[in-house]
């Protein structure tokens, strides 16, 4: 599938994003983006527990994941990103990130709590993760 | 007779189905037989002849982690499917 080269969400999409991440501190958080992969945008957002409950990893809970996944699917929308956040560190894909990434057509987008009153504009980037290796691509909120 | 579930990003290996129908006893059993049509898949979501630890499988929307893993029986009629998991951490 040829898709988009950058991601754009909702501003209202973001800032649900955000404060479903802050909620699960200090854990990190996790969820999905359904929306339109072609177009590079996200339209609705599906928050998911983290089954590892921990500050340092996540993994969207097997659960969750099989149902949202083809809740997407059967809302005529594709699964646009997969979202998660960092505690403490950047919004960049870390070492397990890149290796355990699955998803080569999504977008991976990765919030970074380190400052609490950070806007989503500041807090958000996205990525693709293909191959073990990382790029970032454009994010635009509106 | 039970049903495999191909989620999209699996559907590449498996020329776009989103359903196989499979014969076995067992997970084990039918993803034997998924794989004897579709090789592709295989490749895609087993490391060394195993399982990798990174795909969910589920009867029935049940994770068969929580049952006998791959020896979890099946039935005629029940749904099978393969997940590739998301994961990862800041470390």
């Amino acid at each position: 599938m040829v898709t988009a080269e950058g991601l754009t969400i909702p501003r209202e999409i973001a800032s649900r994003m955000l404060e479903h991440a802050r909620g699960e501190l200090p854990n990190e958080a996790c969820g999905l983006l359904g929306g339109d992969l072609g177009a590079g945008r996200a339209a609705s957002f599906h928050p998911a527990r983290n089954a590892e409950a921990s500050p340092l990893r996540y993994n969207v809970h097997p659960d969750d994941l099989v149902r949202i996944i083809f809740g997407i699917e059967d809302a005529g929308e594709d699964l646009v990103a997969i979202f998660h956040s960092h505690s403490a560190s950047p919004a960049v894909p870390s070492a397990t990130d890149r290796r355990t990434a699955q998803y080569p057509e999504a977008f991976y987008v990765l919030a970074t709590l380190a400052d609490a009153d950070a806007s989503p504009e500041t807090a958000l980037r996205a990525w693709r993760i293909s191959d073990g290796a990382s790029t970032e691509v454009p994010l635009a909120l509106e | 007779m039970s049903t495999i579930r191909i989620p999209p990003v699996l559907r590449e290996n498996t020329g776009g189905s989103r359903t196989v129908d499979v014969t076995g006893a067992t997970v084990a059993e039918a993803l034997t037989d998924l794989f004897g049509k579709h090789p592709a898949l295989r490749d895609r979501v087993t490391e060394d002849g195993e399982l990798s630890r990174f795909i969910n499988v589920y009867v029935n929307d049940r994770d068969v982690r929580y049952r006998d893993g791959l020896d979890t029986p099946i039935a005629d009629g029940d749904t099978i499917i393969l997940l590739p998991a998301m994961a990862g951490g800041s470390r």
